[in-house]
């Protein structure tokens, strides 16, 4: 079940991207995103593939593990090909069918719009496989910290985000367990229309929303026991201090977009 | 080392009285005086509904008496400004062990309650590498919690509590819920915290065998202290245990019952080593 969720599957090690400072891994992607989106030429796209790529095999992360991520976008890569072969004019006619036409034009766009999808996606993959859940919930509730101005507890949901992530598993556990009890005196998830299936797993959600709330209580009272108090100032294990690399390699991408920019690619 | 003379928590005509639900429900506690020594080993006994875990609450400050006192090394329970202070010297492990741990890794877990207390970093980080040496849980340091087993999850929970370097750890049935492997381990583990560091321990159990390994024995029904003393006095008390619904240990169960048959068997036995020895010795008088 929770092998399908890519997102927040850390993969560790020691290379140079994992050990940026996840802050200074946000902010990087969101300007290579930003990049990406204004970028309109295919020498550019191929570039910053290429950077992609690059530091996809200095991470040592098996390569397998981008691609079981990119195949969610399969489906939208798919519908980009038949919107822009088949219904974008311009350009020399490659192949007509009837009275449709694939030209030039549109397959040139299509291919650079599923190119820059595939980039996209491959630099944020770049992000979750090398920063533990823990320390990227960290890294955007630091960005969360203005709104604490406009009276949003930031750090009040960073801990909650992060219990949310200690509890996933035991929950997934509970209601294994749960399915298996209720599989044991006859219950059926399987068959049935769609309408019959999600009416058969009342009898599970239930009972998992019940003990959900009551490892909630317990919690709250471990953690009151152990001081923690809502509002109060707390310290950290590790703190993430920016270091001279995190400040290259921010500089590194702030250049790279100005050099886009100026040059209009 | 320790001074065992010195009182850690005192409790003083405490009574505690749940709001919400009925208006006529009896007080959970009432007229309960009761003080824990340096160092002390306190089992607390008692039936279901007897008031065990209320008490306890009592003592960590998680809730305020109703009427009397309880002071922590001399800090009011009412104190709010103190209450880190008094969750410091006083820390409580629960009956389960899954919904205990808050953090996504066990240092992470360890730290979580020197983080409350604002230390700084490299302090956190020598304090969590000590527990966990005293422990033995260098090797799962990294570990999620959910692949721990029950245990070990027990033990990381005592761990982030020692971190905060205690007077006195409070137990609420910590061995309920886990396997008999597990069990013995934080047995062994609280025995040796409590002997080898002057660790006093306030532990609430179900299991007679485990009152055994206390220094005293203090006896809970409907919310009043009923009995306290030795292991000895206590467990051998075989009237007033079942008076109240409860067992004592095998040992002493058995020797009652051999008793009855006839056999000579002397007071004061409360664990199986002595059933044992005083069974063979019987055989030799014979």
């Amino acid at each position: 079940m929770s092998r399908s969720i890519t997102l927040g599957q850390y993969y560790p090690g020691k290379s140079l991207i994992h050990r940026l400072n996840p802050r200074a891994k946000i902010l990087s992607l969101v300007m290579v995103l930003i990049l990406l989106f204004s970028l309109h030429t295919y020498e550019a796209l191929l570039a910053q593939l290429a950077v992609a790529l690059l530091l996809i095999w200095n991470t040592r992360v098996p390569f397998r593990y981008f691609l079981r991520g990119l195949r969610p976008i399969l489906y939208i890569a798919l519908f980009a090909i038949i919107i822009y072969f088949f219904f974008t004019s311009g350009g020399v006619v490659l192949l007509r069918i009837g009275f449709i036409t694939v030209e030039s034009h549109g397959v040139q766009q299509g291919i650079f719009i599923i190119l820059r999808l595939i980039t996209l996606v491959l630099f944020s993959l770049l992000l979750t496989l090398t920063t533990t859940p823990l320390a990227l919930t960290h890294g955007i509730g630091y960005f969360l910290k203005p709104l604490r101005y406009v009276g949003l507890p930031t750090e009040e949901i960073a801990m909650i985000m992060a219990i949310a992530l200690r509890f996933i598993p035991t929950l997934m556990e509970e209601s294994q367990r749960l399915m298996r009890a209720q599989v044991s005196r006859g219950a059926d998830f399987e068959t049935g229309s769609i309408f019959r299936r999600a009416k058969s797993l009342v009898p599970l959600i239930v009972p998992l929303f019940v003990s959900a709330f009551r490892r909630a209580d317990d919690l709250a009272l471990a953690m009151e026991a152990r001081g923690y108090q809502v509002g109060a100032v707390r310290t950290r294990m590790y703190e993430d201090t920016i270091m001279p690399l995190d400040w290259t390699v921010l500089l590194v991408v702030i250049a790279m977009v100005a050099v886009a920019w100026i040059l209009g690619l | 080392m320790v001074n065992r003379s010195e009182i850690i928590i005192e409790a003083k005509d405490l009574a505690y009285q749940y709001t919400g639900e009925e208006e006529a429900s009896s007080p959970a506690l009432s007229g309960v005086n009761i003080s824990v020594h340096r160092g002390e080993y306190i089992a607390l006994i008692g039936p279901n509904g007897s008031g065990k875990t209320t008490l306890l609450k009592l003592f960590n400050a998680l809730l305020v008496p109703t009427n009397g006192e309880v002071r922590v090394e001399g800090i009011s329970t009412f104190d709010e400004e103190n209450i880190l202070s008094i969750r410091r010297h006083c820390g409580m492990i629960f009956q389960n062990p899954d919904n205990q741990l808050v953090a996504t890794t066990v240092e992470e877990d360890i730290a979580f309650g020197l983080e409350n207390l604002t230390l700084p970093s490299a302090e956190i980080q020598k304090r969590v590498g000590q527990v966990s040496s005293v422990l033995g849980l260098q090797d799962l340091l990294q570990q999620a919690p959910h692949m721990l087993s029950g245990g070990e999850k027990q033990r990381v929970a005592i761990a982030g509590v020692l971190a905060m370097q205690p007077g006195c750890i409070l137990m609420d049935e910590p061995t309920a819920m886990l396997d008999p492997a597990g069990r013995n381990d934080v047995l062994q583990t609280v025995q040796h915290l409590n002997s080898e560091q002057g660790l006093a321990v306030v532990h609430v159990t179900h299991f007679p065998e485990e009152a055994v390994m206390a220094d005293r024995v203090v006896v809970l029904e409907d919310g009043r202290l009923v009995a306290q003393g030795s292991p000895k006095e206590i467990l051998g008390n075989t009237s007033l245990l079942h008076g109240l619904g409860l067992q004592s240990t095998a040992a002493v169960e058995l020797a009652s019952l051999l008793r009855q048959d006839g056999f000579d068997l002397p007071e004061g036995i409360i664990t199986n080593r002595e059933l044992v020895n005083s069974i063979c010795s019987l055989e030799q008088t014979d």
